[in-house]
């Protein structure tokens, strides 16, 4: 980092040495973090500001934050993200947090902002609050994809504390820069629910691309259109597991009343944590009940191969894979009081690349896949997005 | 009806590491205060992710090698969860479907024979937190000091058939991994658990009866007198026909010497097991194999018969010296500079435990440096030091293993005098000084010689050859 990063807002997944972690969560809430997360680390040596905290939903599985402990954010009747409204207002130049559940690329998404969701094991996990560990990335967020692609620079290295960290070699490929991509996907499967608005921020993509000499070619890509049932799965049964820890007996939230062992476990996690939080625990245990743990869990597994397979086959022919990001570019409370698990249905977008691990980007409302270790590519795409953008502008 | 007893045996040892199995707080906590050797990987915080320590996969795999177990080539970990206290992020990282090592077996000999019982797996895990109930002020205390202290978990097929033989099995497994330095195995210290699977069906039979686990055994000889006792009460049990034999779990009570059904905190509930997502699968090549096995100590058995066929030992004797891992590589190590077998064993076995004991200390805590007694050895066969000074010198090597022998005879004057002409002074100037007893000697007495024999051995600080100093002194003598 070149130093002309001044300040960056670190969402509450990641630790910060002297804050509270509360993750989003009435569980959680004036915790002590007892250590810096490798981010807040690094980010100390290099002497930037993060002392910005972006709040999250609970554990961030939702749609942008709505859970949250502390209320969910809402202007003029739609939810808007925390993240998202720090970069707007200028109170931060990034933001780095833990894609748990797609959130943070619905917020840019959203917003005309950029994300990146890099390679899975690009950014350590040490001192996040992990709540599906094979899948859950720290990713950035900014208004450019010039201070992302800062930001990760800074960011990703080999870290031994964490068993899933990438090697330094295949960090250095992570952090190398790319070239426009020649041929880039759009699977029609994954075109399926949007909305108007949405479509027309894709049509857009894709006539900037062309523009810049792309070929963008339709196909289809049935796996993908999978992932999100098996991603639901398998984020909820490892949920249910990185959760089970707190339960009210060595910190966090405990409830007043109780007799036996039993209800203080039963009462503090009841009390303790939101309903949405809840049901995925629930789902989550049930996936991994010993009747089910053949036909859904292990089935989940497979069609995380088939999903990895189906990206490798279209990064044989293409550079990248273009898809929406968002059904819609606005949520309101109308659409949670109409379905309550509507985040476990949105992520359809989202959860194709959290299954398989690859880098994805957000950038003009939409989503740009990319193979392992290409996020060069991906950032030159954001990049001929973003001047075809400011042209329109 | 003749019943046949069937019994398998779950093993849980705790390996003498370091460190923990996912962290680097000590896994020591001996006489250590609550909660002071944790972190937030061990004590179940946010944030904390598991490392696996490769110290613990090795003594697994010394473990898997001592007991003949086939080691898996990839080896990997899964959580099993559920909820209790001392359990801090309510799922335990233990092995379920890829354990390290599989298919061994264990020799055991008793009154009836020797038999092998086959061992179905070792799977490496990390161990819970202590609970403590006080019952003054009537809460429960939770010390995490133990939470990821290092465990494998050996696992028996159910070939066990008595008491007898579960106790010979338990003596095996103690005796192989304490010489491979894998763990203590010590009940009373509760480096060694164990629980025990039994049914009983009609002799000859080859379907199993109704199984019961017994837990809350705190010695073999407990594990011994639970299986009677259990094995009488099924007898019991399936000959009144009543029905009350149910599958449960019972826990041994020692003061009344019977098994009581138990609520257990694990009522058989759904671990629903599945992958640890923060650890990669381990690949234990054939290299790293080939690195532990060359490191292996030889069974104390190979040791014993080498001890008599190759270097001449008594039986006795090479049965003492290989019992105990420090003991024997202390004996081989003395042997190999002093290359005398009989005085090495001699030293190790009268001096050196003799040591030990006096000192209440155990033969796992020595710390003697085998060469050195060596070393030691050479002094006193070569004449340079008499015996009775090289035990002094053992004594302070006792207690400083780096001390060399032969300087510290040197500093204490201990080194024998070879130097005639200083003996012969030293003799001219003891007679000189005592004309009585040379009159004495003169005039028949014997015992006159010895006194002075005596007074001119204690000018030299009995450092010098006795019967050289008797020729000497008898010739000074008979020239006057």
């Amino acid at each position: 980092m070149n130093g002309a990063l001044k300040n960056i807002a670190l969402d509450e997944m990641l630790l910060v040495k002297g804050t509270t972690v509360s993750a989003g969560s009435r569980m959680l809430k004036g915790c002590a973090a007892l250590f810096d997360s490798a981010v807040a680390e690094k980010l100390r040596a290099m002497g930037v500001d993060f002392g910005v905290r972006a709040r999250v939903g609970e554990f961030s599985i939702d749609l942008l934050g709505e859970t949250s402990a502390d209320g969910a954010l809402v202007r003029d009747g739609e939810i808007r993200s925390a993240s998202a409204e720090l970069l707007l207002q200028g109170s931060a130049e990034a933001c780095v947090g833990l894609d748990v559940n797609g959130g943070m690329r619905r917020a840019c998404a959203q917003n005309r902002l950029v994300c990146v969701k890099p390679t899975y094991g690009s950014i350590s996990r040490h001192g996040v609050v992990s709540v599906v560990p094979s899948g859950e990335t720290v990713s950035v967020m900014a208004r450019s994809a010039g201070i992302c692609r800062e930001v990760l620079s800074a960011l990703v290295t080999h870290d031994v504390r964490d068993g899933t960290s990438l090697s330094e070699a295949q960090c250095a490929r992570v952090r190398e820069s790319g070239v426009m991509p020649r041929r880039i996907a759009l699977p029609t499967e994954m075109l399926c629910g949007i909305g108007g608005e949405v479509q027309a921020h894709v049509e857009t993509a894709v006539a900037m691309l062309r523009a810049s000499g792309a070929e963008v070619i339709s196909v289809s890509a049935k796996a993908l259109a999978e992932a999100g049932a098996a991603w639901n799965m398998i984020l909820c049964a490892e949920l249910c597991k990185s959760t089970a820890r707190y339960d009210g007996v060595r910190y966090g939230y405990r409830a007043e009343q109780y007799e036996t062992l039993d209800e203080l476990y039963a009462k503090s996690r009841g009390e303790g944590f939101g309903t949405l939080l809840k049901c995925a625990i629930l789902y989550g245990s049930e996936v991994l009940s010993s009747e089910n743990y053949e036909r859904l869990y292990c089935k989940a597994l497979r069609v995380r191969t088939l999903v990895r397979e189906c990206f490798s086959r279209l990064f044989e022919d293409f550079d990248a894979v273009l898809t929406p990001a968002v059904s819609k570019m606005s949520y309101t409370e109308e659409h949670l009081r109409a379905d309550a698990f509507f985040a476990f249905r949105e992520n359809f977008y989202t959860a194709p690349s959290s299954l398989a691990g690859v880098p994805a980007v957000v950038a003009g409302g939409v989503q740009l896949i990319g193979d392992s270790f290409s996020e060069g590519t991906l950032l030159a795409v954001a990049d001929v997005i973003e001047r075809g953008r400011a042209h329109e502008i | 009806m003749r019943f046949e007893t069937v019994i398998g045996l779950e093993v849980h040892v705790e390996l003498s590491t370091r460190t923990k199995i996912f962290c680097s707080c000590s896994a020591s906590s001996f006489g250590a205060e609550p909660n002071t050797q944790i972190c937030p990987v061990c004590c179940g915080m946010a944030g904390g992710l598991p490392r696996l320590n490769r110290a613990v996969v090795e003594h697994a795999m010394r473990a898997a090698m001592m007991l003949s177990c086939r080691i898996n080539p990839v080896t990997s970990f899964d959580r099993k969860s559920y909820f209790y206290p001392d359990l801090p992020s309510a799922y335990q990282i233990t092995q379920s479907t890829a354990p390290i090592a599989v298919d061994g077996l264990v020799e055991i000999e008793t009154a009836q024979g020797k038999r092998e019982i086959r061992i179905k797996q070792i799977h490496m895990e990390e161990d819970a937190g202590k609970l403590v109930h006080d019952m003054r002020d009537g809460l429960s205390h939770v010390d995490y000091n133990r939470a990821g202290v290092p465990l494998i978990e050996i696992v028996s097929h159910p070939d066990l058939r008595s008491g007898e033989e579960a106790q010979a099995y338990l003596e095996r497994l103690k005796t192989l991994l304490r010489y491979a330095r894998v763990s203590e195995c010590e009940m009373a210290h509760g480096t060694m658990r164990c629980d025990v699977n039994l049914s009983v069906r009609p002799e000859g039979a080859n379907v199993f009866g109704v199984r019961t686990e017994i837990k809350n055994m705190n010695s073999i000889a407990a594990i011994r007198r639970a299986i009677e006792y259990e094995a009488q009460r099924h007898v019991d049990a399936i000959e009144r026909g009543d029905g009350t034999l149910v599958p449960e779990t019972r826990r041994w009570d020692e003061e009344q010497g019977i098994t009581k059904s138990m609520r257990s905190k694990e009522t058989a509930g759904d671990y629903r097991y599945a992958p640890e997502p923060n650890l990669m699968p381990l690949a234990i090549d054939d290299g790293w194999c080939a690195r532990v096995r060359a490191a292996l100590p030889a069974f104390p058995e190979v040791k014993r018969a080498r001890y008599t066929s190759e270097l001449g030992l008594g039986e006795y004797d090479a049965e003492l010296l290989a019992r105990s891992i420090t003991v024997s590589e202390c004996f081989e190590e003395a042997y190999a500079v002093c290359k005398n077998a009989k005085e090495a064993a001699n030293w190790v076995l009268s001096e050196v435990l003799a040591l030990l004991n006096a000192k209440r200390m155990s033969e796992d805590d020595l710390t003697l440096d085998g060469a050195r007694l060596g070393e030691l050895i050479l002094l006193v066969l070569d004449g340079t030091v008499g015996r009775a000074n090289a035990k002094k010198i053992l004594a302070q090597m006792m207690e400083d293993s780096t001390l060399d022998p032969r300087a510290y005879a040197e500093s204490q004057g201990f080194l024998i005098c070879n130097d005639l002409s200083l003996i012969e002074r030293v003799v001219d100037a003891v007679i000189a000084t005592d004309p009585r007893s040379v009159s004495d000697y003169k005039n028949g007495k014997e015992k006159a010689l010895m006194a002075l024999f005596g007074k001119c051995m204690k000018e030299l600080k009995g450092n010098c050859d006795p019967l050289l100093l008797k020729r000497i002194l008898t010739d000074a003598v008979n020239r006057i």
